[in-house]
């Protein structure tokens, strides 16, 4: 198997699947959380401030998820393929929700008639709350694994799926991407809205850490295969340790009004929950509980060398040239929100 | 209904939905760029008035582009899942590649483009209107690319047996360029420029003929229709050429797209016809041998006919595919002629002296997007019982872990949520139209009032007369 660095290129793939859906969790995570928050706020303006803090970034936020699906599907035919045909459902209202999101921020500003923004600020702000949702579910059913046969087919059925696990970990992700969204959000406005955010924040805060232990308990207690790597080797054990701290100082800098601190110990809260988990798979990526043979490994799955080579390379020249221009595109609109006649 | 035939229809219907908006905003994308670098080269402010306008349409198309096209990218997944595993090593770097080089790119410099006006310089801006419509254009090239590739496969390798089988990539470059891909992406380019320009022309034929913002819509109207007699007669050429592409490498489809049955015989060119698949024939009005002029340069050497094809390896629609292409090509004549005149009567100085002209440019607007409809209904269609040609069959390419009723179910959503999008789609698109190139708040500059405030130093002077008919002062 060819490597590069000492890691062979299956390895490397699924770090830079990772990466990239590390990526979209922390950007679009911020856009979800802020749409899941939106009917909190009462008045016109605060509503359209909130919504134009993620106006000019939120479609780039989602492209990742786009990269990320592109990426599994190169790298990882078989994942891709056993994972969609397996998570039917709830894909297709994933998908549907992502369209009500889309149009939602699309359409709302073009009437102003109150009834037509009242329905499309519930519907954005309903479909926000269910990706996020639905984001964590089907990372809670891929942790505690999917009956799969020795072709990866998918045997069971939709039922499976809802299983109270599952549901804990979405209510999780909702609560994460709420809190990274407020934060968010108190970083972009100010007088009233800023006021009513930093109240927002606090609560969202305090909503994640009781879902969060809630979960992590549940983790330790009922699905030992996604711990044994931490219980086994001590040097995994520093990312628990990474992660209570990170949460500990976003209500830190909270306390302190540093918010660009705080929403980066956040992303931090992100990228760790996601590496624990990845790193507790690796090298499986879809297990099969039953038959634990018959799971999806980065080895059983992949493309060949030469087509993870030839991605490895698209990667290497692409992802900096992404980085770059999101970068461009954040620093123009950096700053409090103005809104202004090509607002939403 | 089985599996089978409800994720076709689900596949055809959700990517027929999708193509109704990237062509507008690959080909709406380049004539805006023309646009603002028009202002930038003038420094006119009606060309930036007509930029500002155009952009805040193209943000509702491409908005509806993209939400649409997520559900493409993972459909392949759910409910085409044999397909993936076969392909996935081929074809999903191409889409990987999409997402990195080129959805990015655009998705990026969208929100400089629609909300940027008052943060970045006009070069900036323009910079940025240029990157999402490249974008736009790469992102036609990979999908495009990963088409090809299905219809005309090289560069790869079969490995493993059944339901273990899969195409392997040999060579990504003779994958990329593959024998179709240029002729194809050329083609659907063009396509796209075209929907954009034609609606353009007629967004603005109506304005002129209802007499409102004459200035700025004889301006814009001569941009897009600049666009569109040079892309007019690209589609031709890039046309004819895939149509020898599917002469080589997919003859069962080039003889359906001709209702060629016969292999012994010439085959004739028609205008248009009839076929009828029970009796094997084919009626209408044909240049005679002219198929076998087009592919052999000889009237009298036979063409394959659908006969020689063993009954499961040729497409089964064979009047479906005749009759799209023959619309597709008459179409495309008819644009040509359409767009050509209008250059002829601009030339002459007289472009927008005829009413009934304007009137078939404001109607002209279907016309772009029923060819690429029916464009890809021909290739797709035709490229049928095979969804990756002469290797895997469309009915093996199914998810095994996926139900009838499931896809029942989602198509039932997926119809509902996109009649809803497109009935709203027309409505917000028609209240803009109605509501023309100026902002509320804009009103003080806009020319009514400040003709009505008697300032004469407004910055489109003649907008709020209708200009004289007869002579178009500033035609060249
Ligand atoms: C000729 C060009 C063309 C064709 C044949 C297709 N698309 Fe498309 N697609 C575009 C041209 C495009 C575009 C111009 O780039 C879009 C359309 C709307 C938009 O305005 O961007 C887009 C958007 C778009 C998006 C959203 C990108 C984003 O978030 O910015 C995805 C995921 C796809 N498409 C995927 C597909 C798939 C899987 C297709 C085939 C099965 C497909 N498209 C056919
Ligand atoms: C890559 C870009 C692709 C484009 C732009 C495209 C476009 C189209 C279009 C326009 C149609 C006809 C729609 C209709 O009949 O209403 C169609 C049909 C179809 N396509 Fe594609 N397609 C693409 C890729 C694929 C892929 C990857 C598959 C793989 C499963 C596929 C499978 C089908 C099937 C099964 C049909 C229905 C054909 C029939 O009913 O006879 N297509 N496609
Ligand atoms: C003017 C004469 C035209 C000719 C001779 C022509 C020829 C062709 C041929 C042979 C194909 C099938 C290619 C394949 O199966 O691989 C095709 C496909 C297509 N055509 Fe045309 N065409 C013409 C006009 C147009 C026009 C005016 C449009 C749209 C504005 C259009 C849009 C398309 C599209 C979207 C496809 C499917 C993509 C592809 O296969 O390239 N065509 N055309």
């Amino acid at each position: 198997m060819e490597t590069f660095a000492g890691i062979d290129f299956p390895t490397w793939w699924f770090l830079v699947i990772g990466a990239v859906f590390t990526g979209y969790a922390i950007l679009d995570g911020f856009d979800l959380g802020a749409g899941a928050l939106h009917l909190f706020f009462n008045k016109e303006t605060s509503r359209r401030t909130a919504l134009n803090a993620i106006g000019p970034v939120w479609d780039g936020n989602e492209v990742w998820l786009v990269i990320g699906g592109g990426a599994l599907f190169a790298g990882f035919p078989e994942v891709y393929a056993s994972l969609l045909s397996a998570f039917y459902m709830p894909f297709m209202i994933f998908l549907v929700a992502l369209i009500f999101r889309a149009v939602s921020i699309e359409f709302r500003s073009k009437e102003p008639m109150l009834w037509w923004r009242k329905m499309w600020d519930i519907s954005y702000c309903l479909s926000s709350g269910l990706l996020a949702f639905l984001l964590g579910f089907i990372l809670g059913n891929v942790a505690i694994g999917i009956p799969l046969d020795k072709d990866h087919i998918y045997r069971g059925d939709f039922a499976d799926f809802i299983n109270p696990y599952a549901i804990m970990v979405g209510i999780t992700s909702l609560s994460l991407f709420m809190m990274h969204g407020a934060i968010y959000l108190v970083m972009k406005t100010e007088d009233r809205l800023y006021a009513k955010l930093t109240i927002i924040v606090r609560r969202t805060t305090i909503f994640f850490v009781i879902s969060f232990v809630i979960t992590s308990f549940y983790t330790l207690l009922y699905i030992p295969h996604l711990v044994d790597q931490i219980h086994n080797s001590p040097g995994m054990f520093i990312l628990p340790v990474i992660m209570v701290l990170a949460i500990a100082n976003i209500t830190r800098q909270i306390a302190k009004r540093k918010y660009l601190l705080a929403f980066l110990s956040s992303a931090v809260v992100i990228s760790v929950a996601l590496i624990i988990v990845s790193l507790e798979l690796y090298p499986t990526i879809i297990y099969s509980p039953q038959t634990p043979a018959n799971s999806l490994t980065v080895y059983n799955s992949a493309s060949s060398s030469k087509t993870l080579g030839i991605m490895l390379t698209v990667a290497a020249i692409g992802v900096p040239l992404v980085a770059a221009y999101t970068t461009f595109v954040f620093w123009t609109f950096k700053g409090k929100v103005k809104l202004d006649e090509t607002s939403y | 209904m089985d599996v089978e035939i409800l994720s076709r229809i689900q596949f055809a219907f959700t990517i027929a939905f999708h193509y109704i908006y990237p062509p507008l905003s690959i080909g709406l994308g380049l004539v805006m760029v023309f646009m603002e670098g028009m202002y930038l080269r003038t420094g006119q402010e009606i060309y930036q008035q007509m930029t500002r306008f155009w952009v805040k349409i193209f943000a509702l198309i491409f908005g509806i582009g993209v939400a649409t096209g997520i559900v493409m990218e993972f459909e392949f997944g759910t409910n085409w899942a044999v397909y993936s595993r076969y392909v996935g090593d081929v074809f999903g770097s191409a889409l990987a590649a999409e997402g990195i080089f080129a959805f990015a790119l655009e998705s990026g410099f969208l929100g400089i483009l629609i909300f940027g006006w008052n943060r970045v310089s006009p070069r900036v801006h323009f910079f940025s209107t240029i990157m999402v419509t490249l974008g736009s254009m790469f992102s036609a090239i990979w999908i495009v690319v990963a088409n090809s590739w299905q219809q005309t496969p090289t560069g790869y390798h079969i490995v493993g047996e059944g339901m273990k089988a899969r195409a392997e990539i040999t060579d990504f470059w003779a994958m990329v360029f593959n024998p179709s891909s240029v002729e194809r992406i050329s083609h659907v380019w063009s396509g796209s420029f075209l929907a954009g320009a034609f609606l353009v022309t007629s967004v603005s034929a109506w304005y002129i003929l209802k007499g409102k913002y004459i200035e700025l819509s004889k301006a814009s109207f001569k941009i897009a229709l600049s666009v569109a007699a040079v892309t007019s007669l690209l589609q031709l050429f890039t046309g004819h050429k895939s149509a020898d592409v599917v002469a080589h490498y997919q003859p069962a489809k080039l003889a359906a797209m001709e209702g060629h049955f016969d292999s012994l015989k010439a085959a004739d060119l028609y205008l248009f016809g009839w076929v009828n698949k029970k009796e094997q024939t084919t009626t209408g009005i044909a240049i005679p041998g002219g198929l076998s002029y087009f592919v052999h340069g000889d009237i009298d050497k036979p063409i394959r006919g659908l006969n020689s094809f063993p009954e499961n390896e040729r497409p089964g629609a064979v009047n479906f595919v005749f009759q799209t292409y023959h619309l597709m090509i008459s179409i495309g004549m008819a644009l040509i002629a359409l767009s050509l005149y209008s250059v002829f009567l601009w030339w002459r100085g007289t472009l927008f002296d005829k009413r009934w002209l304007l009137w078939v440019f404001v109607w002209a607007v279907l016309l772009p997007q029923i060819a690429n409809q029916v464009g890809w209904y021909t290739a797709e269609v035709g490229r049928q019982p095979w969804v990756v040609y002469g290797l895997l069959r469309t009915s093996d390419a199914l998810s095994e872990a996926v139900t009838a009723n499931q896809v029942m179910f989602s198509l039932i959503m997926f119809t509902l949520v996109y009649m809803l999008l497109f009935a709203l789609f027309i409505y917000l698109l028609n209240k803009k139209i109605t509501h023309g190139p100026y902002d509320h708040h804009d009103d003080e500059h806009s020319p009514r009032h400040m003709e009505m405030a008697g300032s004469f130093t407004s910055e489109h002077p003649t907008e709020a007369t209708p200009a004289p008919r007869g002579k178009d002062s500033e035609s060249i």
